[in-house]
């Protein structure tokens, strides 16, 4: 099982404490567990969108839960990073609509812009192009997702202007 | 309630799943299970080797159902007509999943302390072929340390889920699960903690491979090469009734006792399993029963010991007549003799 | 023009906000159904003959009427709106951009089964539209509509939206309910139903985002009246995600029985194929439904013309057939390579696989393997049969259907092009190229074939 070595500073704040216990008082007193997967989401979003074993722990004890039950979770579902991963994650959908209209093709033009294959990060720790599976664009294709977004109908061009605005710090990632 | 499997009927209390029907009647007709085990609640339906056909749903609804059903998680229903061994079907479909068990296998039996009393080689054996179609890489998992008392190999793992469900049920602090999802799918503790508790030895009995193997028994012996003796202790934390593994006077491992569908009548504690390992510390019951195609059973150590006396030998000693007849000088006819 | 029910609204300049959906005659349903009798609704919704929108087809009222009202145990009602079937993209359209309509859906469904506590089950992806409905049903609760005696009726529902994180295994409904449990997405053992022992082991019915939407106006317009829409079995309308090669990708409302060729070419809807290059292959239900030849499209093999119903796109069964599935319309020209997309189809299936049952954890990677190493010009001539005898022993030997799902497609690539298959395997050189099909499609590569044997 791979696991990160890299310490995690972990800060959970107020406010995150508040979105927390609101998310909890979603289920039944008795079914705190049921709050897992959508605190996940948010302590992740709070952390550089990803989460290390320690902040995994410290979620188990908000939750009072066993550690080895948020294990379980996070890497049955593919949202969540157990590694660190570049402020702008490009997750590019492949499956099969997206790739007839062309995905593939722009995968390999977005690493050979930013100089890494697929799932590497640009050493500047911005950028990183990742394939994933179908997520409900089809019709949009070829698109992708940044954070909260989807970035749809994309070309080369819209694409590199995409990377500029990355760049000028235009992009929002989390609506919050 | 009345159920019919391979034409033999038996009678049931409702709730009893087809396979314990199937138990219940017994012979070939049982079908394997590698991930359904009885002591565990909610185990089963995952392997799909109990895989049956329900040509009859019951008295009420005789539809026959049109998907082969798991037996162990399927409940018995009055005047249901059921299939195992009698069944093309099913019989074809307990050979795919046997060859989808083995796809990924490492197929390291000669070196498995599992081998012997694995329930995947009696599969195999039963509906395995000697070929392979699958000729792609094997999906291989990093090794994890899980603690100096059992030895986790994941890759000859089949996911049967018995240990975690066990883990749940008998102790109170679960620390290893299922982790990723998919053929990466793997128990694990993630963070390679050591699994230390009272009853997790019995991890090791449940486990229907090599995957979950007793690190103090590692590489000692071939499980039929040991013998096994039934033995009880007094004991404060289990029954104390196991079985004790000896190779001469020395007993190399301890389990608990197993039934004929490799089940343990009995879990036991850590303490049995493995610090009790001198012959003073138990009561011999005896040689434990075997099913007579077993490979332990090969041994035969059960027949008793006596002195063997073999009847030709003073026979042997005095040659045969003939020769005798030929070296008596005496009786060496003279070569005129007979003319 | 068809009828429209769902998306009648959706062009109205702010219907995401509460207030101009409640101008626009939204929450009547809610209104009309808290006079009527729960059961009453039920029924209503078993007249309009309303099937699930999901993928399976399944009667919604008869569904609701399995749910387990004796045990006196809540009940509760989940909303699956973790669309993540390849090709089907219209639940996020309808919660995008009427967030309301669904959670008026969702309080009139309760109300009919007897729920105090409902959820929606969106998946990860759509953070955004996940926060767009956080926000709607906070409005909801603001105007009374949701709360503790909902407008005086005595009548008490709270509303949750619940977020997954990635995986397509959670649209079964059983998965859907782990998941919500906070567990990993592995399907149950059935039975028990959901109906009888489902959500926190309550009775719990699992809707699609379409079927729940669709019962505001059966409420309001009475389920007779939505029985006369669409063809026989077939009743409403339908939202189909279309996408591929055509003109106008997007997501359109039918009547249900329209023809296929209709929906194709018409400019209302897709508007015909992209470039004009010649249709060869079409999905007409989401990736996990047979794919069906440019022969089979328009018109089934009895020669008659192919509708957009359950019944005529499952006419022939799988040997000429496919489904309606969840709607969601791939559509493929002659540059497609089938090869290609079913190893892509694959790809989908192995990555999404739980990896609970046997069948599928470890057929499904094994089909994907070979269909890569045939796509990359290492096939063998036997792998074509191989594949074949694989996908047979998958399919319906799982737990739940995703080992079908993962079947069908390369059943029905492997039956209906196999000689493309052949080709791949005979001429490795020809096709190292991902793009080998779009300047030499594979019509004027087929004579190969033919004049090749092995």
């Amino acid at each position: 099982m791979e696991i990160s070595n890299i310490k995690q500073e972990i800060n959970i704040t107020e406010a995150l404490m508040t979105r927390i216990n609101e998310l909890i008082s979603h289920y039944p007193a008795d079914k705190k567990k049921s709050a897992l997967i959508p605190v996940l989401h948010e302590v992740q979003d709070a952390h550089d969108n990803w989460l290390s074993v320690e902040l995994q722990q410290k979620v188990a004890e908000i939750l009072d839960i066993l550690p080895i039950e948020v294990y379980e979770v996070v890497t049955f579902y593919t949202m969540f990073n157990t590694k660190p991963v570049a402020k702008y994650m490009f997750e590019f959908c492949r499956t099969s609509c997206c790739a007839t209209r062309g995905v593939e093709d722009l995968m390999d033009y977005a690493c050979s812009k930013l100089g890494v294959k697929e799932g590497e990060i640009t050493s500047d720790g911005l950028f990183q192009v990742v394939g994933v599976e179908c997520l409900g664009a089809c019709g949009y294709a070829p698109m992708l997702q940044l954070g909260d977004f989807y970035h749809e109908k994309l070309s080369k061009d819209s694409f590199d202007k995409l990377i500029e605005d990355c760049k000028a710090e235009k992009i929002t990632l989390h609506d919050k | 309630m009345k159920v019919t499997i391979d034409g033999q009927s038996v009678e049931v209390e409702p709730g009893t799943t087809i396979l314990q029907a199937a138990r219940m009647i017994g012979g070939d007709l049982v079908p394997p299970a590698m991930c359904y085990y009885s002591k565990l609640k909610g185990s089963g339906g995952k392997c799909r080797c109990c895989l049956v056909e329900v040509a009859k749903g019951s008295d009420a609804d005789p539809r026959p159902m049109p998907k082969l059903m798991a037996s162990c998680v399927t409940g018995c229903m009055d005047g249901m007509e059921v299939n195992s061994k009698n069944s093309e079907r099913v019989t074809e479909a307990r050979k795919s999943v046997t060859e989808f068990l083995l796809i990924n296998h490492p197929l390291d039996c000669p070196v498995c302390d599992q081998a012997g009393e694995c329930n995947l080689q009696d599969l195999s054996f039963e509906h395995g072929k000697s070929e392979t179609r699958f000729i792609e890489e094997k999906r291989t998992f990093e090794p994890e340390n899980i603690g100096d008392k059992i030895q986790l190999h994941m890759n000859r793992c089949i996911l049967c889920q018995r240990c975690t469900t066990l883990a749940d049920q008998l102790t109170d602090k679960r620390v290893h699960g299922v982790l990723n999802r998919g053929d990466h799918a793997q128990i694990s503790t993630c963070v390679s903690a050591a699994i230390d508790n009272e009853f997790s030895g019995n991890m090791i009995d449940v486990c229907p491979v090599g995957a979950l193997t007793d690190k103090t028994f590692r590489f000692k012996s071939r499980v039929w090469f040991n013998k096994p003796f039934n033995a009880h202790r007094d004991c404060d934390k289990c029954c104390g009734k196991t079985t004790v593994w000896m190779f001469g006077n020395e007993i190399q491992r301890v389990t608990g006792r197993k039934d004929q569908y490799g089940e343990v009548e009995e879990f036991i504690c850590n303490t049995c399993r493995f610090d009790k390992k001198e012959v003073s510390d138990w009561t011999i019951e005896g040689p434990k029963v075997f099913n007579k195609d077993s490979v332990i059973n090969q041994n035969n150590y059960k027949r008793p010991l006596e002195k063997v006396i073999i009847e030709t030998e003073k026979n042997i000693l005095l040659g045969r007549d003939e020769d005798r007849v030929k070296i008596s000088m005496s009786g060496v006819p003279l070569k005129n003799s007979n003319k | 023009m068809g009828k429209k029910i769902l998306l009648d609204k959706i062009n109205i300049p702010g219907i995401k906000t509460y207030e101009v959906y409640r101008e626009n005659g939204g929450y009547k349903s809610v209104e009309k159904a808290l006079t009527m009798q729960p059961d009453d609704i039920t029924e209503e919704v078993k007249t309009s003959g309303l099937r699930g929108r999901g993928g399976a087809g399944f009667p919604v009222g008869m569904k609701w009427s399995f749910i387990d009202k004796k045990s006196g145990k809540p009940r509760h009602l989940v909303c699956n709106a973790d669309e993540s079937e390849p090709g089907t993209f219209k639940d996020r359209y309808l919660m995008e951009f009427i967030p309301h309509l669904l959670i008026e859906g969702m309080i009139t469904s309760s109300f009919a089964l007897g729920c105090n506590l409902s959820y929606i089950y969106i998946r990860g992806e759509y953070m955004w539209v996940f926060k767009i409905l956080e926000k709607a049903i906070k409005e909801a609760y603001a105007a009374g509509w949701l709360g503790k005696n909902i407008k005086g009726s005595g009548y008490d529902l709270d509303l949750y939206v619940h977020v997954g994180a990635g995986a397509y295994i959670c649209g079964e409904e059983t998965a859907l309910i782990e998941s919500l449990e906070g567990k990993r997405g592995n399907p149950r053992i059935k039975p028990p139903f959901p109906a009888i022992s489902g959500l926190w082991a309550n009775p719990t019915v699992v809707n699609n985002v379409e079927s729940i939407a669709a019962v505001p106006w059966i409420v309001l317009n009475g389920g007779a009246e939505y029985a006369k829409i669409g063809l026989e079995r077939s009743t409403g309308t339908k939202l189909i995600s279309a996408s591929g090669h055509i003109k106008n990708p997007g997501v359109y409302e039918i009547e249900m029985g329209i023809t296929v060729e209709e929906f194709m070419n018409s400019d209302e809807y897709c508007g015909g194929m992209i470039d004009d290059r010649p249709l060869k292959a079409l999905v007409p239900g989401g990736s996990s439904v047979p794919i069906l030849p440019a022969h089979l499209i328009y018109k089934t093999a009895a020669g008659t013309d192919r509708l957009m119903t359950y019944e005529s796109l499952s006419d022939g069964g799988f040997a000429t057939g496919s489904m309606l599935g969840s709607g969601g319309f791939i559509v493929y020209n002659d540059t497609t390579c089938i090869v290609r997309n079913t190893w892509n189809f694959s790809r989908f299936y192995h990555h999404e696989s739980c990896g609970q049952c046997t069948p599928c954890r470890e057929g499904t990677g094994w089909l994907e393997k070979i269909l890569w190493r045939i796509e990359n010009g290492q096939g063998r001539e036997e792998d074509i049969d191989l594949l074949w005898n694989i996908q047979s022993k998958i399919e319906g030997n799982t737990i739940c259907p995703l080992g079908d799902a993962a079947s069908w497609p390369v059943a029905a690539a492997i039956r209906h092009f196999r000689e493309e298959f052949e080709y791949h395997v005979r001429f490795p050189e020809k096709i190292k190229d991902r793009n080998h099909f779009v300047n030499e499609p594979f019509e004027k590569v087929r004579h190969l074939i033919g004049k090749q044997t092995v």
